[in-house]
């Protein structure tokens, strides 16, 4: 079972992971607000995740860990 | 007891590069020091040394700089307008506390100017050869030998203190041919536990930056590097006394403007005269105390310089201005003969004593 | 089992750049790079002066702060110092184009065994978005306000192109990163320039046509979308000299 994990506290809200998803399943968490002041990126649907990293690859700042 | 070698100043200043442990030069040739870059060229594969003939004098100085953050011993030459194109690296390596020696073999300018000798690159070295607050130690050969035993020391002391040491000669020493001693002695060794050698998974990365954007920072690293300079003042000061002891009036020269001194010095004394010299060999840190010991007791004094006058600004601060300070000079690549030192002696002598 | 996750050659200082800025991809490419070939206790690397002037706080390894477009220069120091040691460069197109555009010919002329990392976003980022060598025709910046004039600033400057007529130059590949495609021929670019290094083969550098949304003024992924349609197609990807291929060739 795929599975990611979000740093939030270092995410920036760039949205380039959302972007990247072949599943759709990344998004801005609009209910929720870092430290610094971002919404930071979450997923949706984990049991949708097929651990492609594809979000991971495109984060500028390791947000993300996949595992599988 | 040394034999010893005939050679000319830019040679035998490479030569003692090498027996001072230095393995690296970078340089680019430009008049009156080429022959430093083409003897490096030769010798520097010779003990698997490196020699590489940079792009330019920014090139190379930032090559030095890469050296040195790897902590080892490097140098790389240049005269006047090249040393102008330096002053950036020389900043960064003042802001960085690296070692390096930095040789400028002076010729006339400004601008393209001749390539005669001069010594109008004085404030260059000890006040401004770079942006920010910093100095690099000024050593002032007089002869091929001190082209050689300044430059030996000369690393030693840039390891010691983390600074630059500037070889600060004039044309006529690189060129001048004279009799050397070779032996120098002991290489000083020195720990570097901040030198980049990899952290072979073993310690911490080093950085090697100057770069301090927070402001109390940045004050903290210029005032412990103020502190290291203090240590140099007080411990690093090198000059030399001529007819001292009884003097009424005091010439104040470095380099080819000393040798020329000393001569009309002897031709004065002959006449009567008691003038003497106090020759700085270290220009900074300037021999400020023995200066003002000397206003005491002489009537004027003379700044025997290849400039418009420089070096008589640090004389008349050391001796705070007790005495008239005379200004006997050549510009452009002229030399200052005798005569012209033993005419600044009689205009002294009409002069002397006027400030009570 | 992880199969992704940040790279150790990375350390925790978290990266001051704008969000969506490609730098962060960029230097996790390097650092990837550096942990497959595990040498991350042999190398130094050479920060530049632009946006990453920083990165001798992300990358886990020693470093040295050059000045602007110095690199290369600093590089061959180190390099020449201690050849056992691996060396690398990231630098921006102000610093490797404009002022350091010496510096970067003669490092590659000169056949230094080095690897450049060289970050093209066609703006002077660190300062706020004034015109690059790398400005597209007609691209508007703070000092480009009208638009970059070909008639009175002339053209871009296409490094790849430019080095690939230096016979030491001995890797030269362009890049980019604005999909996930791409990034993955980075990394694979990337790591080779490293791999020839270990090698002895010369002069390896990868262009990484990247973005700017804070200057560009767009929103991350329009920055990624604008670098395809127009920063690619000014500046196409591909190698540019490989002499590995062609002694493979042989």
């Amino acid at each position: 079972m795929a599975k990611v994990t979000f740093n939030t506290d270092i995410c920036k809200g760039c949205g380039l992971c959302v972007g990247a998803c072949p599943k759709h399943i990344v998004a801005l968490l609009d209910d929720v607000i870092n430290a610094k002041g971002y919404h930071p990126a979450g997923i949706t649907n984990q049991d949708e995740c097929i651990g492609c990293a594809f979000c991971a690859t495109m984060c500028p700042d390791c947000v993300i860990t996949v595992e599988k | 007891m040394a034999d010893k070698v005939l050679m000319k100043g830019n040679e035998a200043l490479a030569e003692a590069a090498m027996m001072a442990g230095c393995r690296h030069y970078f340089g680019y040739p430009i008049t009156p020091q080429t022959e430093v870059a083409a003897y490096m060229a030769k010798r520097m594969p010779q003990i698997d040394g490196v020699f590489l003939q940079a792009e330019s004098e920014i090139a190379a100085i930032n090559m030095v700089i890469g050296v040195a953050s790897t902590g080892k011993r490097v140098m790389t030459s240049s005269s006047s307008p090249g040393i102008s194109l330096k002053s950036e690296g020389l900043s960064y390596l003042a802001g960085c506390d690296l070692p390096a020696l930095v040789v400028n073999v002076q010729r006339g300018g400004p601008g393209l100017g001749g390539i005669q000798p001069s010594q109008s690159d004085y404030f260059h070295a000890t006040r401004g050869a770079g942006h920010g607050d910093f100095h690099m130690i000024v050593l002032a050969p007089d002869s091929v030998q001190e082209m050689v035993s300044l430059t030996f020391k000369g690393f030693d002391l840039a390891d010691q203190y983390r600074m630059t040491t500037m070889i600060l000669a004039d044309g006529t020493m690189g060129q001048m041919m004279e009799p050397v001693s070779l032996d120098m002695g002991e290489v000083k060794k020195v720990d570097k536990p901040w030198a980049l050698t990899g952290t072979k998974g073993e310690r911490k990365p080093n950085i090697v930056n100057s770069l301090f954007l927070k402001p109390e920072e940045l004050e903290q690293f210029n005032l412990d590097r103020y502190a290291r300079y203090k240590v140099v003042e007080e411990n690093e000061v090198m000059y030399e006394e001529y007819c001292m002891d009884d003097a009424e009036y005091c010439i104040v020269a470095f380099g080819v403007a000393a040798r020329v001194s000393k001569n009309a010095i002897d031709e004065a004394r002959a006449r009567g005269v008691k003038v003497g010299m106090i020759r700085p060999i270290t220009l900074w840190p300037f021999p400020k105390a023995v200066l003002k010991a000397a206003a005491a007791k002489v009537k004027a004094f003379i700044s025997v310089e290849l400039s418009m006058g420089q070096m008589i600004e640090d004389v008349q601060l050391a001796t705070e201005c007790a005495r008239p300070v005379l200004l006997c000079n050549r510009v452009g690549g002229m030399i200052p003969t005798t005569k012209n030192v033993l005419d600044a002696i009689d205009e002294a002598v009409k002069a002397g004593g006027a400030k009570a | 089992m992880i199969v992704f996750e940040k790279p150790k050659a990375l350390t925790d200082a978290p990266l001051h750049y704008c969000p969506g800025c490609t730098h962060g991809i960029i230097h996790r490419l390097v650092a990837e790079a550096i942990d497959e070939l595990g040498i991350a206790g042999e190398t130094i690397g050479v920060a530049s002066v632009g946006c990453s002037v920083f990165s001798y706080n992300y990358f886990n390894c020693d470093m040295v702060q050059a000045a602007h477009g110095r690199a290369p220069a600093v590089a061959t120091g180190v390099k020449r110092s201690d050849p056992s040691k691996v060396v690398f460069t990231y630098q921006g197109d102000g610093d490797l184009a404009a002022i350091g555009t010496a510096e970067t010919v003669h490092a590659a002329a000169r056949r230094e065994n080095i690897t450049v990392i060289f970050v093209n976003n066609a703006i002077y980022g660190m300062t706020g978005g004034q015109m690059a060598p790398t400005t597209l025709p007609g691209q508007v910046t703070q000092t480009s306000p009208y638009g970059r004039d070909v008639t009175r600033v002339g053209y871009p400057v296409k490094v790849c192109e430019l080095l690939a007529g230096t016979d030491g130059a001995a890797y030269l590949e362009r890049v980019a990163v604005n999909n996930v495609q791409n990034v993955k021929k980075a990394k694979k670019a990337i790591l080779k320039a490293f791999k020839n290094q270990i090698e002895g083969k010369g002069f390896s550098l990868i262009e990484v046509i990247s973005t700017c949304p804070t200057n560009w003024g767009m929103a991350p992924d329009k920055a990624l979308a604008w670098a395809e349609e127009n920063m690619i197609p000014y500046y196409p990807l591909g190698v540019y000299k490989d002499i590995t291929a062609d002694e493979e060739a042989k």
